[in-house]
């Protein structure tokens, strides 16, 4: 086992006081996310996650042109409004451990579907990457993809893979590489709601401005789970460590 | 949706649920103006294998039957 990760060692240190990038991987079941994962990392990882039960998030790290990343695989999910266990602990990472970067990995086979979640995360981080696999699956099916015109759409960075045959991860690498060290330009593409929810959501953002001053998450997508129903973000929100007007946040909850 | 033949195309007009199924319904798919078929049926149930957006989902009866649709070539809409 020492002589295992003997060799695992880098030939370059980072600085001690640098810590990796920290980027995670999101994406619909069954998109090739951990194909992707163990490609990066070299780790053989099977992660299984059962809603209700504690959900796992695997991390691994690898090194790029001696930078080492630091790589979250977060649990497969349609959508982030958590519904259910895993969907909840996708969306706490995004928004409280606000990865430098996040891939999320889309099936070229149905690209339509996956779409729904992309927006989601693009509602919580404009940091993200859409990673497009399966794209030998969609052309043996005859399915074309104009994926720059979809990174046109999104207004951030799309890359096509086949992870499987390892096609396209040096190309997800340098597109990581890029928006770790800020150096990507992004314009991304937010949904525009009725006049009546952006009224209210205005109201609501105007309210945090004042009062959430420390708050790290994007108060917009706060205020549209606010609107939702849902108080589950606010309440961990108003837990969290950073956050030290923790009084306007339980007012919300009453 | 529950009542669509099988190999019969239709297109979801509009759907009941409210709150979390109905937020669950459409993020697998089930999203007003989307085609669907049944491919397979379980005898009895009520449960079915709709495929939609390319992908095959399995709904219960419970769910599937806050999904209504119109026949696809229908002549009236739904």
């Amino acid at each position: 086992m020492g002589k295992a990760q003997l060799l695992k060692l880098p030939r370059k240190f980072p600085l001690p006081e640098q810590t990796p990038p920290v980027i995670a991987l999101a994406g619909n079941p069954n998109t090739g996310k951990s194909t992707i994962f163990n490609l990066l990392t070299g780790l053989k990882q099977h992660t299984g996650n059962w809603p209700g039960k504690t959900v796992l998030l695997s991390s691994g790290s690898y090194y790029y042109q001696q930078q080492e990343y630091k790589l979250v695989d977060l649990p497969g999910t349609y959508s982030l409004l958590a519904n259910s266990p895993d969907e909840e602990s996708a969306r706490d990472f995004l928004c409280f451990a606000r990865p430098q970067a996040t891939v999320v990995v889309a099936d070229a086979t149905c690209l339509e579907r996956n779409l729904n979640l992309i927006l989601q995360v693009l509602e919580i981080t404009s940091q993200m990457i859409v990673c497009v696999n399966l794209l030998d699956e969609a052309k043996r099916k005859h399915i074309s993809l104009d994926l720059k015109a979809l990174e046109v759409e999104l207004g951030v960075p799309v890359v096509a893979t086949t992870a499987s045959r390892g096609r396209g991860i040096n190309r997800l690498k340098e597109a990581i590489k890029d928006m770790a060290a800020g150096r990507t330009n992004v314009t991304p593409r937010r949904i525009i709601y009725d006049e009546e929810v952006e009224m209210a959501l205005q109201q609501i953002q105007f309210q945090m401005a004042e009062t959430l001053e420390n708050c790290q998450i994007d108060r917009r997508f706060l205020a549209l789970r606010l609107l939702d129903g849902d108080q589950t973000l606010i309440r961990k929100a108003a837990d969290h460590k950073n956050l030290e007007d923790k009084v306007w946040a339980q007012s919300l909850l009453k | 949706m529950t009542d669509l033949p099988v190999n019969v195309r239709g297109r979801i007009c509009y759907m009941d649920a409210q709150g979390p199924i109905r937020r669950r319904l459409m993020d697998l798919g089930f999203v007003p103006g989307t085609e669907v078929e049944i491919i397979r049926r379980r005898p009895g149930r009520g449960a079915a294998v709709y495929l939609l957006r390319g992908t095959m989902i399995v709904l219960r009866k419970e769910q599937s039957e806050h999904i209504f649709i119109e026949l696809i070539g229908a002549d009236t809409d739904g």
